[in-house]
């Protein structure tokens, strides 16, 4: 299981907007994404052309302009700690790949132990 | 050659930290209406917002929120003006979004203390942070040992995922020697009984509301360990009990040090106690560098706590642990050595709680340090765990004051409590459990028992007083124990025509 003190930053290099194949490979590896050596090359110029246009932003932006997650201003959005009706369980495993006692099956998972 | 613990200990110095998981005890989920009742049916409890369908919304919990800034002011943090949640990705079916909410570089508490007690001595704890995030669903392997290798295939219930979970994260402690076992006890015990003084969660452990994961590391004695130059530490996880705490620390000190003595190198792992063996076994091994891809979670806006909220909050925090502790010895004239003995034996709290729930001190501190503690050792749990709350000992205490329960029955009723888990009104009126008064029952037991035991009887005819004690026992036998053995001994000697 993941525990949230495991912090590591971005591990992609973005120096001067450029991207390279190994980072593509390392993001494919982690988003479990199948990239031919080929695509690597492909997906690494296409990415390239994206952070390089993205990277402009910042020459206009001056540092004292925080970088951006929400695009409106809002604060403190807030539930009160109420029940709500959850989904009718036949619709819940109707999603399911598979189904056994109630619960997703899933394959089994390796190089974790529980 | 087997280590000696104390032979360890003069030769390395250990350094420990523990990240404890609280789930709050909200009625919905942490960005849900759906219920957090523990045991439900599998895959009941959820909705498209924690099963992470696409185009649902989650919304936070104003009530988890509020706990989380009680937790981080209880334990002396500094509250964030403005933070954000985070997304942690990775792949894994215990959440069914591929991420986990959670709290990242921005923590809504930060950088605060708990002081606890370990033999007599304060040592302070520092605490790094405390963040919310969510619990992730219970996976069930399948297979041959119930262990992952070997599993064919896994079961997800997702009931649990959503559920608001708190992160408390301890800053390392060096220095504590010897005590390092006793002084992650004592942390855990500290700042258990104060989440349950919060009353923000049940801290259940074995229900796993409360799960520690315990990080240890040794530097050889002298080498500086409180200057920061730590070895390389391990992560113990399947922490489920307080008296687990200990015990996974001292096997990994001594683990560790007869690793570094045969010439060998800790790796940076996870590692997972077990109960059976008493020490831990590697888990998960970090060849790859974990990466989470952190990033803002754009579908919740910043919380920004007032600081208005944040003093009001403050003023309404309840009496803490260490407080109250302070006023049983000052204000019930609890001795030192009686406390030293009521924190060694973790029921301060409990007998505090006791007393607040109306005992007598004397009384709630015979229970908590009597027949509740020896009930506690043979089922080898801490007193906490028994499953009796202080309110039920302080009933029990008023029945026994009342003279409706002697103290063997109490007893009786504390053995129907924890089998049962009934409260004590419940199973003196299911067991029929009451002081049997009526002076005819007992004088027909009590010449029944001497008819039984003639040789008996003329023992004590015959001058040989502590020979009644026999007769006694077969009265309190024949009455279930509902009499009163005082009286029944006083009735026995009367018929037998002998005095004291």
């Amino acid at each position: 299981m993941p525990d949230a003190t495991e912090l590591s930053g971005s591990s992609v290099s973005s120096a001067g907007g450029r991207i390279g194949r190994d980072d593509v490979a390392h993001l494919a590896r982690l988003a479990r994404l199948a990239v031919t050596e080929q695509e690597l090359d492909v997906f690494a110029g296409q990415l390239d052309v994206i952070l390089g246009s993205v990277a402009r932003v910042s020459e206009v932006a001056a540092g004292d302009i925080p970088p951006t997650s929400h695009a409106v201003p809002m604060t403190n959005v807030f539930r009160p700690d109420e029940l709500r009706p959850c989904l009718p369980r036949e619709a819940v495993l109707a999603a399911a790949p598979d189904v056994e006692d109630n619960k997703f099956r899933v394959p089994r998972i390796l190089s974790e132990e529980v | 050659m087997t280590l000696t613990y104390e032979d360890v200990l003069r030769r390395y110095e250990p350094v420990i930290g523990i990240e404890t998981h609280v789930e709050l005890g909200t009625v919905s989920k942490m960005f849900c209406g759906c219920a957090t009742d523990f045991g439900g049916e599998p895959n009941t409890q959820v909705c498209p917002v924690c099963l992470g369908l696409p185009g649902a919304l989650p919304v936070a919990n104003e009530k988890a929120i509020e706990s989380t800034i009680r937790i981080g002011l209880a334990l002396n943090c500094s509250i964030a003006t403005w933070c954000r949640f985070a997304r942690k990705n990775y792949f894994y079916p215990d959440m069914p979004k591929n991420f986990q909410t959670s709290q990242y570089d921005e923590p809504l508490c930060v950088d605060g203390y708990l002081d606890v007690d370990v033999d007599g001595e304060t040592v302070r704890v520092g605490i790094e942070r405390v963040h919310l995030e969510e619990d992730t669903g219970k996976i069930t392997h399948v297979g041959t040992s119930g262990r992952i290798h070997g599993a064919e295939y896994s079961l997800v219930d997702y009931n649990r995922a959503g559920i608001p979970l708190v992160e408390i994260v301890t800053k390392p402690v060096p220095g504590a020697g010897a005590h390092a076992p006793e002084v992650a006890k004592a942390y855990v015990t500290e700042l258990r009984d104060i989440l349950r003084t919060l009353g923000v969660s049940d801290v259940r452990m074995e229900q796993g509301s409360l799960r520690c994961d315990v990080n240890t590391s040794l530097s050889p004695a002298g080498s500086g360990a409180d200057a920061g130059r730590w070895g390389t530490r391990t992560e113990t996880k399947n922490v489920n009990s307080l008296r687990t705490v200990e015990r996974a620390v001292r096997s990994e000190i001594l683990r560790q040090a007869a690793l570094l003595d045969a010439g060998g190198r800790i790796m940076q792992e996870t590692r997972h106690f077990s109960e059976t063996t008493g020490d831990t076994r590697p888990g998960r091994s970090k060849e790859e560098a974990t990466d989470y891809r952190y990033f803002p979670e754009p579908d919740l806006v910043p919380i920004a706590p007032d600081p208005e909220w944040v003093e009001k909050l403050r003023a309404g925090l309840p009496e803490l642990p260490a407080a109250r502790r302070d006023r049983l010895r000052a204000e019930l004239g609890v001795s030192a050595e009686d406390m030293v003995q009521l924190t060694n034996a973790g029921v301060v709290a409990l007998v505090g709680a006791t007393v607040d729930a109306g005992a007598p001190i004397g009384e709630a501190r015979n229970w908590w340090l009597g027949y509740l503690a020896q009930q506690a050792n043979s089922r080898e749990i801490d007193a906490a765990d028994l499953g009796i709350t202080p309110a039920q000992v302080a009933r029990l205490v008023e029945l026994v004051a009342d003279g409706a329960l002697s103290v063997a029955l109490a007893r009786q009723v504390v053995d129907g409590v924890l089998e049962t888990g009934q409260d004590v009104d419940a199973v003196v009126a299911q067991r029929g459990l009451k002081v049997v008064s009526d002076t005819g029952a007992l004088e027909q037991a009590a010449d029944d028992a001497i008819a039984a035991n003639p040789d008996v009887a003329d023992k004590v005819r015959g001058g040989k007083l502590p020979a009644v004690g026999a007769l006694v026992g077969a009265v309190m036998k024949a009455t279930r124990g509902q009499a009163d053995a005082a009286a029944v001994r006083a009735i026995l000697l009367e018929r037998l025509g002998v005095s004291e």
